[in-house]
């Protein structure tokens, strides 16, 4: 196990403490939930295309600060990408998340690497992907029902 | 019986010497590991607790030296299985005050425990607008087979309100009560604040209201104090090996005999009936009914040697050495303006379990506890299953400090050096 600092450094704490991009968005062209019935985090991610570029993008929830601060970067990673640079910004992300080489594709993370030290803590790495599955969810097209972490 | 309103001012044997908890750990081989670096220190009792080497050495050893299938063979191993295992039915079921062993069914947990009187006690009973009443404070344990069987039925549940506080209300559950209530089940002990319920008065409300089932969870109870089911009134007491220092897998339901004679078999398998033809069966008197294949024979001897263990220590020095390192949190959290604790106020209210239900000021209890594992401190962060319970409070999740027998006055110290550090990082 690493240090804790790894962890929970000042980028994280600050998004955690002033989420960016934190509320619904009018117009919306989709939107999706995220559920960890684990631990009862929610976030839900509130999507604006416009054709095949990513106009707007907030989130709303409740949660940790991995969950929130990951919530929080990726809405502010994914604005103003086209959809398949968001796509293969979200497989990147989860491959650094996972561990698994084979899904890393080289898209650069940037700013996101902060969040690299979840990985050594096993139990912590769904709440930082909770707000990404939604995103994938709401690129889709939206949902009816919560994506789920389980 | 505990009478919950005299929980901490209980008159005490002067006889009886304080708990000797350092030479108790030793009992405990577990308790010498380290985690991230740091001696563990292990306050997620409520949610399992850690088992003696008797224990142990019990399972171990009927696996080593006489294991066999139970109330089958006429062979030895055989025999000497089969009476182990209702040794243990015995010890289990004195230990709780029950009248017979005959009325002690093992279960795997609280949770079959619970399902078993839903499914064979309730669902023959519950028809088209019958109620079931549970309390807002409930495991999700303790609603859920309700739902299920009320959704094949056509009654419905209903729960009696929790106080601000975490106290349950008894007046709005006495108005709950009325001809079309079936069953009231409850816990003894809340598992996410320490709620002690008075289950005696509920049973006593039950009684002069209706003809309902009183079913008792007592998981968070058996094994922090003394639990006396006929002085409680109930009908049904349901609770899990795991908690009381014994093996998984392995809990018990206890239930009035003549209840338990008139409810159809949970499972249908072996050991539960006396003929079997292919047009019917016949079944056996309980407690062998309800207890369908081959039971966990050797998690069963365990868990009577778990019994054994905690009457040895004695659960009356096992509550007091709780309930001191309960106010000791207690009393250090009051210090702490940054932490709020769920639930009434120390002394007032009904009596607490030394369970303490927390959350702190911008930092989630996720957070918390990862900071916490980090310095070697387990603890439990999140809904402990109660949804609707952590709702009512307007809280999403909640740090759980829950204490064991074992725990130690230092270990509250280091809980609250932990805190500390979780407020450094979160400022």
């Amino acid at each position: 196990m690493s240090d804790l600092r790894d962890l929970y450094q000042q980028v994280i704490l600050d998004h955690y403490r002033a989420p960016r991009n934190f509320g619904p968005l009018e117009p919306v062209s989709s939107c999706a939930e995220g559920y960890n019935p684990l631990c009862g985090d929610k976030v839900k991610v509130y999507l604006r295309t416009d054709g095949e570029r990513i106009e707007g993008l907030t989130f709303e929830g409740v949660g940790c600060a991995i969950s929130t601060a990951s919530a929080s970067l990726m809405t502010e990673a994914v604005r103003g990408l086209e959809r398949f640079e968001a796509e293969a910004l979200l497989a990147s992300f989860l491959a650094l998340m996972t561990g698994d080489g084979e899904g890393a594709n080289g898209v650069p993370l940037g700013k996101l690497e902060v969040l690299s030290g979840v990985k050594d803590y096993p139990v912590r790495i769904k709440c930082a992907t909770l707000a990404w599955h939604a995103l994938r969810a709401a690129l889709q097209g939206g949902d009816a029902e919560a994506v789920s972490t389980e | 019986m505990t009478a919950p309103a005299s929980l901490a001012e209980r008159e005490r044997p002067a006889a009886a010497a304080a708990l000797d908890v350092d030479r108790l750990r030793e009992s405990f081989p577990i308790l010498d590991r380290e985690v991230h670096g740091h001696p563990l220190v292990y306050l997620d009792n409520a949610a399992s607790a850690q088992r003696p080497e008797v224990v142990i050495d019990a399972v171990s050893d009927c696996y080593r030296t006489y294991y066999a299938n139970a109330h089958r063979g006429v062979h030895a191993l055989s025999e000497q299985s089969t009476d182990a295992y209702e040794a243990a039915r015995g010890k289990v079921a004195r230990f709780i005050g029950a009248p017979s062993s005959g009325e002690l069914v093992f279960t795997r947990g609280t949770t079959e425990s619970l399902n078993l009187v839903a499914r064979s006690c309730a669902r023959p009973r519950l028809g088209e607008g019958d109620e079931v009443l549970l309390t807002g404070m409930e495991h999700h344990s303790n609603i859920v087979p309700w739902q299920l069987v009320c959704e094949e039925t056509g009654a419905r549940v209903r729960a009696a309100p929790v106080t601000d506080d975490g106290d349950l209300d008894l007046d709005e559950l006495a108005e709950m009560i009325g001809e079309r209530t079936k069953v009231v089940a409850l816990a003894h002990v809340s598992n996410a604040l320490g709620t002690v319920n008075d289950v005696a008065a509920v049973a006593r409300l039950v009684r002069e209201r209706s003809n309902a089932a009183v079913v008792v969870d007592g998981a968070q109870a058996v094994p922090h104090m003394e639990v006396d089911v006929s002085a409680l009134g109930c009908d049904f007491y349901a609770f899990s090996g795991h908690k009381m220092y014994g093996p998984g897998g392995i809990g018990a339901l206890w239930g009035r005999a003549e209840l338990l004679a008139s409810m159809p078999p949970y499972h249908g398998g072996g050991a539960m009936i006396t003929r079997v033809t292919f047009e019917r069966s016949e079944y056996t008197a309980p407690p062998h009914r309800f207890e369908a294949g081959t039971p966990a024979i050797a998690p069963a001897i365990g868990l009577g040697v778990a019994v054994s263990f905690l009457e040895s220590v004695g659960l009356e020095r096992i509550e007091r050495h709780e309930q001191e390192l309960l106010s000791h949190t207690l009393e250090q959290l009051n210090d702490l303006p940054w932490v709020r604790v769920l639930g009434h106020a120390p002394g007032a209210g009904s009596a607490r379990a030394a369970v303490v239900s927390l959350v702190i000021d911008g930092s989630h209890p996720h957070d918390v506890a990862t900071i916490l594992d980090e310095q070697g401190i387990a603890i439990r962060a999140g809904h402990h299953c109660a949804q609707p319970l952590m709702e009512a409070l307007g809280v999403p999740a909640t740090v759980r400090v829950s204490f064991g027998m074992y725990n130690t006055h230092e270990e509250v110290d280091r809980l609250i050096l932990g805190l500390h550090e979780v407020r450094r990082i979160f400022g």
